[in-house]
């Protein structure tokens, strides 16, 4: 036993000094470049150029990485397990669907115009909400949860809404639809703190309580019978779980757009190097992505400075090439669960 | 004195369609039982009717005087322990799927197995003789192996009564044997109740001390192996013609089987 945690706890605190070191990576490096060293110096005196740069560009940019990094791996993680399904990743529930749509929406009826900007993640928001509601309840039958039914009617509004969204593209004007694609394709500049805000302590407080699930997702990966043998009542959790992480995701994308791969790629990876137990799992997953939302960002605003790479074509490109890398290097065969 | 474990008027199925009907029979602490009936005849459902995994069911099921139907997953696993017909094969190691069997034990703060945890783990995982494997994957053993680790996991829960589900399917005779051996010596030096449902008379025959025959949704027969397991019963509910002859060892009863060709000369 003591093993195991001594094991874990390693595994952890290297992932939390990663995070450390792209942390600090990420606020030194941009078109200005800032040494790490002067760092804590700015902080505290808190004045001049550098400062602001820090505090009004790239912290922000920062900590919604770290929330919506985390959140979304943490939302697939948690998908993965109560869905036993190794390619399900918070968007197959047709979350970020839902989301895109209330955003294009919002967009062609001029809603940031009139009542602000901060319609925008509100209507993703409401768009994810209304999917989640919808899976949520056409997935039960006779009052029991059908896993296999959700997971269904989830691909096919997925279908549905992007098929919408289309629709909506195709009608409206140009200027519209350079915002609509702008969204959908992610990005950390948020300018409304109270959001960033807003993700992060619903992406730590979703961290925390879905711990509480954890030995409850471990006995899941035998399977929902044999998991009520077990003495785990798989409805009710399976339930709190699914709201969960898909309010987890519906949030992450109304305050970032789609950022794809992170919570699919993510979970997998750490499954690979830490196992599956989700009591490592699931912290794992919420350090690797918040990590790995960082090093992304960091890599798009530079790559072609002063101009910036939407956030999703690095965490495709870094994050399919690396986990192909792992999985072929890696002996054991991947198995999901 | 109350029965330790009893079922009355059991009905139970699916979709408010009862497969189940009219299900009594009373089982004594410390009796190895088996289920028999051919494919079909409810076996499994009664399990899961028993288990409470169905929603259409009505009447009673109790084990050492309190109500199953009123308690919760964990409660009830904490009393009853299951080993189903399939293990989901995955990759865990033996030990950590042996010790799952103490999570119906574990308080609701608790994020980590206790080393109490440990030892009842050990201690099943050795005497089911699965502790050299124990860092092994489920997934990388073989279908015996499997199977010693349910039993293993099932025993970490501590169950009052262990109902297992076909436990021999799939296995050759070294494994039959193997397993049944070790539940008839849990169920005589433990004292451990045992209520399984097994397909092959023969072993129910040589194993069980008490069996139940069900047929198409109904108990056809109940008793001692040597009341049940009789040529005109079987032949009733399995359709097919048999010998009954009791082990010349054993002198438990043992089922022949005769096929077509001979019969037809037989007759002749």
């Amino acid at each position: 036993m003591k093993n195991k945690i001594i094991r874990w706890g390693i595994f952890l605190l290297s992932l939390v000094f990663l995070a450390i070191i792209a942390f600090l990576v990420a606020i030194s490096t941009g078109e200005f470049k800032i040494s790490i060293f002067d760092i804590p110096r700015i902080l505290i005196e808190k004045e001049g150029t550098e400062y602001t740069i820090i505090n009004h560009l790239r912290l922000p940019r920062i900590l919604l990485g770290i929330a919506v990094g985390g959140g979304l791996s943490l939302s697939g993680a948690i998908l993965q397990g109560i869905y036993r399904n190794p390619l399900v990743e918070p968007y197959t529930l047709g979350i970020s669907g839902g989301a895109a749509f209330g955003v294009a929406m919002a967009i062609v009826f001029a809603l940031p115009m009139t009542i602000g900007y901060f319609i925008l993640p509100l209507a993703g928001f409401t768009g994810a909400l209304i999917t989640i509601f919808l899976v949520y309840f056409l997935g039960i039958r006779q009052g029991n949860i059908n896993i296999n039914n959700m997971l269904l009617i989830g691909v096919m509004i997925s279908f549905v809404s992007s098929a919408a969204m289309m629709l909506l593209m195709a009608i409206t004007t140009s200027d519209n639809l350079h915002s609509i694609v702008f969204w959908m394709m992610g990005s950390l500049d948020e300018p409304n703190m109270s959001i960033i805000r807003i993700t992060m302590i619903v992406s730590l407080s979703a961290l925390i309580l879905s711990l509480f699930f954890s030995n409850s997702l471990n006995a899941l990966r035998l399977g929902e019978t044999n998991a009520k043998h077990l003495g785990i009542n798989t409805g009710v959790a399976i339930r709190i779980l699914f709201v969960l992480a898909s309010l987890l995701a519906g949030i992450c994308v109304a305050s970032a757009g789609v950022i794809g791969f992170v919570g699919l790629v993510i979970p997998h990876l750490i499954r690979l190097i830490a196992g599956s137990d989700f009591r490592v799992l699931l912290p794992g997953s919420f350090l690797g992505g918040a990590t790995f939302l960082i090093i992304s960002d960091t890599l798009a605003r530079t790559i072609i400075s002063p101009n910036e790479l939407p956030i999703g074509v690095i965490t495709g490109i870094v994050g399919g090439i690396m986990f192909i890398i792992i999985l072929s290097r890696s002996k054991s065969n991947f198995k999901m669960s | 004195m109350p029965s330790f474990f009893s079922i009355k008027d059991f009905s139970c199925g699916y979709s408010n369609r009862y497969v189940l009907e009219n299900i009594n029979f009373d089982i004594s602490k410390g009796v190895l039982s088996g289920i028999i009936g051919p494919n079909g005849s409810g076996k499994t459902t009664l399990f899961r009717g028993i288990t409470g995994q169905l929603s259409t069911k009505k009447g009673e099921v109790y084990l050492n005087g309190n109500d199953l139907q009123r308690m919760t997953y964990k409660e009830k696993a904490r009393h009853i322990a299951v080993v189903s017909q399939h293990t989901n094969a995955t990759d865990i190691t033996v030990e950590d799927y042996v010790l799952m069997g103490r999570l119906p034990h574990r308080k609701k703060m608790r994020f980590f197995e206790t080393a109490e945890d440990y030892e009842i783990a050990y201690k099943f995982m050795e005497l089911t003789n699965v502790i050299h494997l124990k860092d092994k994957l489920m997934s990388k053993i073989s279908g015996g192996e499997q199977q010693l680790a349910n039993i293993a996991r099932a025993l970490t829960q501590q169950p009052d009564l262990l109902l297992l589900d076909e436990p021999t399917s799939h296995l050759d005779i070294t494994h039959q044997v193997q397993i049944l051996n070790l539940i008839q010596k849990l169920n005589h030096e433990m004292g451990l109740s045992v209520l399984m449902i097994i397909h092959d008379l023969n072993l129910a025959g040589e194993y069980c001390d008490y069996l139940i025959m069900l047929n198409d949704g109904k108990i056809h027969k109940k008793g001692l192996p040597e009341k049940v397991l009789n040529y005109k019963d079987i032949e009733e509910v399995y359709n097919t013609v048999v010998v009954v002859k009791p082990n010349p060892i054993s002198d438990k009863p043992s089922v022949f089987l005769v096929s077509e060709k001979i019969l037809n000369k037989m007759e002749d």
